[in-house]
């Protein structure tokens, strides 16, 4: 499945930012992608349980998604579906996966944003074909960049 | 927030699915275009089978088909691969500046913590 993946290396413990990304007090910190307000952040980290937050940009504008936990493991792994029930413009469902690996000077988080396909059986090729389209989405990005010139 | 066409991109998703499809995509990317013969030749299956497979890419406008004479010429259309590695981008954009405000966010509580238990 094609999915995007973020590595970051904080200077805080597992425990500090796994509590960060499932904490309404945390959310609200930091969800919001500028410094408009957090409006609403409902967590609910179990699996099976759910998530809402809704944000207001400097815009105006307000959006919001929801999901599901589908992997909490304290203070190692979190994994949530993903979708926007509001001005995201993206109906499709999808998985976050945020994964926490404690190093010297604290954590590195690996974030992976999949998108999910609504076929089933999509769902049942996943693994297998992941390697295969990253590489040809390489090789469309070199066609068509090479169109260009 | 930028717009995705959604039922689009999930075409686009689901008919790279298959690895038939990626191998005749790839095959097409290669080589720009082929006729229908040539791309049923490496495959152990047979033509109405290879067939099927390029409807799929067709109705997620991931190739185009034009008759040449008695040969259909098949051709790569790049648009719905741009889409979805916009949506890629997009969301790149969208994670980065969040995540750096997480890492702040946690570095603050790392902090107070060790402020509290040195």
């Amino acid at each position: 499945m094609t999915s995007l993946t973020l590595v970051r290396r904080i200077a805080a413990r597992p425990s500090i930012v796994f509590d960060a990304l499932t904490t309404a007090d945390g959310i609200m910190c930091w969800w919001g992608p500028d410094a408009g307000p957090v409006l609403v952040a409902e967590t609910d980290p179990r699996v099976g349980g759910r998530y809402r937050v809704r944000f207001r940009m400097l815009d105006g504008t307000e959006h919001e998604s929801a999901g599901e936990y589908l992997e909490v493991d304290r203070p190692r792994s979190l994994v949530l579906s993903w979708r926007w029930l509001k001005g995201g413009g993206d109906p499709g469902e999808s998985r976050l996966e945020f994964r926490l690996r404690p190093i010297p000077e604290g954590t590195e988080l690996t974030l992976t944003h999949a998108r999910l396909a609504t076929d089933d059986a999509a769902r049942g090729h996943q693994q297998g074909w992941a390697g295969a389209l990253d590489k040809l989405e390489r090789h469309f990005l070199l066609v068509s960049e090479g169109a260009h010139q | 927030m930028a717009k995705y066409e959604g039922g689009r991109l999930d075409r686009t998703f689901a008919a790279l699915v298959d690895p038939t499809r990626r191998a005749i995509l790839a095959r097409l990317a290669s080589q720009g275009s082929a006729s229908t013969s040539e791309l049923a030749n490496p495959f152990a299956i047979k033509l109405p089978a290879v067939m099927k497979h390029l409807d799929v890419l067709g109705e997620a406008g991931l190739i185009t088909r034009r008759k040449k004479g008695r040969t259909v010429m098949v051709s790569l259309s790049l648009e719905p691969m741009r889409e979805a590695l916009e949506w890629l981008r997009h969301y790149e954009r969208f994670w980065s500046g969040r995540l750096d405000r997480l890492a702040a966010y946690a570095e603050r509580r790392e902090a107070e913590a060790q402020k509290e238990h040195p």
